[in-house]
């Protein structure tokens, strides 16, 4: 049961002729990937809005299907039968491509993580820096959506967009860092292998390492451009931000990447702290390994969702400063914490010192940068 | 293995990158184009072996140098299409130039004894040994890197602080 995936691979490969054996593997995969993934993002959608629904005292959307769940398909059949608008003193080439610029290194980024036991798409020897090195690419086809749209606003929401990836790229790859060097290796199954045996050896349970998974969402979902980090494309700000001139498919697309990055940098979050395809305990083995990856996943979903409905979006100047001031170097702190923790050997004396050496700076920074604001008592001033 | 038609297509898709980098009207198509020129390069990279480096390559290049290149060109001007035509009027004699220096260059490496030496194998080489090398033979060259990086960062954040002094 929990090598299905791959026993059912491997009968469809064997009716290939010997030379084409591999390329039909690859093929077989990358099918398996998108197929798996288009669905989830599907599913997420209506999720999400029935979610954010809830949470604001209102239903999502219930009319098409069953409590609404045939909702993407309706969404689906729109944006395919849109018509596809394009200012006419657009770039039409660097317009195309940009949606395509985006969509293909998300769906590359999602070849590293492994999603089950022998389940991942390449095994790759520095599979994180591949899947850092694609996220890069990505920024590309931001600006090429900004620029080329010949729309002063979507430029500047592109602007923006870029300057916040740039930022919170540093942060999450150095928490990521601090992974790297406690499982001594930067291929995603050797991360994965190394927090083999229940909860806990997942590196979310160690000082550094809930540091760490802490400062690696917030990275995420600001590299993801969700809410709270969503100003370059808030619907109130700057409507849409990069792309407005964009409709119909093309918009479907960007949303599609949008999300499928959210996944691909949460599968990354569960290789690198929650311990990927393993089951919380022991006598919990016989469910398969994917059942366990595709739950963490759900739930780190849940959790943007749920902070997307929560929490209010952040300025652009107060996204920088918490970006440079405060992420970057509680990032670094992490990363000493990370090396202590190995050299102090085992024991519990590891744990007070890595804690001490976390929570401090978390208290001083957070103190030092907050005093500046001179934030005052809060004064409520009601209608009369 | 280095396959000879693979190498081949890699290396036309980089020149045509590169010559699109050169030739194109707009400025932000040819960076673009140098983008793409980039990237066959990483896939070059990749095609000899070392993974890192390949995708070092795309991280930094593509992900970092790239977005500053067109964020330079859209800061400073450069959006408008040039009028008049991106060749010189003495591009016949640019090209005999160019001939030349290759032909030299050419020469002097075929004849040279390097030539006659047998090509090492490609190994795969893990980013451990490249770790290891980074920390014993090649140390101090990594803390002159680190201090030079830190000395660009102090400089940046110097221009930028001096701009908002002066508005």
């Amino acid at each position: 049961m929990d090598q299905l995936p791959i026993t059912l691979k491997t009968w469809l490969v064997s009716f290939a002729p010997e030379a084409y054996r591999e390329l039909v593997s690859a093929i077989i995969s990358t099918a398996a990937i998108i197929g798996v993934f288009a669905s989830l993002f599907a599913l997420t959608t209506v999720l999400e809005r029935k979610g954010l629904g809830r949470i604001q005292n209102r239903f999502g959307p219930n009319r098409v299907g069953p409590f609404g769940f045939l909702q993407p398909v309706a969404d689906g059949i729109k944006a395919l039968i849109k018509e596809d608008i394009v200012p006419r003193a657009a770039d039409s080439v660097v317009h195309f491509l940009a949606p395509l610029v985006l969509v293909a290194p998300v769906f590359l980024a999602l070849a590293v993580i492994p999603m089950g036991r022998n389940l991942v798409a390449i095994d790759l020897d520095s599979g994180v820096l591949f899947f850092f090195a694609v996220g890069a690419a990505t920024e590309l086809s931001v600006f090429m959506a900004g620029w080329s749209s010949r729309n002063k606003y979507s430029l500047l929401g592109a602007m923006r967009a870029i300057a916040q990836m740039i930022s919170y790229e540093v942060p999450l790859i150095l928490s990521s860092v601090s992974v790297i060097m406690i499982a001594g290796s930067l291929s995603t199954v050797a991360i994965v292998d190394s927090q083999a045996g229940g909860l806990a050896n997942w590196f979310v349970f160690t000082p550094w390492g809930l540091a760490g998974f802490i400062l690696f969402m917030i990275a995420a979902a600001a590299e993801s451009n969700r809410s709270p980090f969503d100003l370059p494309e808030g619907e109130s700000e700057i409507i849409a931000g990069y792309y407005i001139e964009y409709s119909g498919f093309k918009f479907a697309l960007f949303f599609l990447g949008e999300y499928i990055g959210m996944f691909a940098v949460s599968g990354m979050a569960i290789t690198l702290f929650l311990g990927g395809w393993h089951a919380p305990f022991g006598f919990l083995e016989w469910v398969p390994s994917y059942f366990w990856f595709f739950g963490k996943l759900l739930i780190l979903i849940a959790g943007f969702i749920w902070v997307r409905g929560t929490l209010p979006r952040l300025r652009m100047d107060q996204l920088m400063n918490f970006a440079w001031k405060f992420m970057l170097p509680m990032a670094l702190v992490n990363l000493v914490a990370a090396g202590l923790w190995h050299l102090l050997g085992t024991g519990v004396s590891r744990w007070l010192i890595c804690s001490l050496v976390v929570v401090g700076p978390y208290i001083l920074l957070g103190r030092t940068l907050f005093h500046s604001n001179n934030v005052g008592k809060r004064i409520y001033r009601y209608a009369e | 293995m280095i396959s000879l038609p693979v190498f081949i297509i890699l290396g036309l898709f980089t020149v045509a990158g590169a010559i699109a980098a050169l030739s194109l009207r707009n400025l932000i198509h040819c960076a673009l184009a140098l983008t793409v020129a980039l990237g066959g390069l990483a896939a070059l990279y990749l095609q000899l072996g070392s993974q890192f480096v390949g995708f070092a390559q795309i991280l930094v290049y593509i992900g970092a140098v790239a977005i500053l290149i067109v964020f330079a060109i859209l800061l400073t001007r450069g959006s408008e299409a040039s009028e008049k035509s991106i060749l010189s009027a003495s591009w016949p004699s640019g090209i005999a130039v160019a001939i030349a220096v290759f032909v030299v260059l050419g020469g002097t490496i075929l004849r040279s004894s390097i030539t006659h030496q047998s090509l090492p194998e490609p190994t795969d080489v893990p980013v451990q040994h490249l770790g290891e090398q980074l920390m014993t033979k090649y140390l101090l060259p990594l803390e002159v890197i680190g201090l030079l990086l830190t000395a660009a960062l102090i400089g940046a954040v110097i221009i930028a602080m001096q701009e908002k002094e002066t508005k």
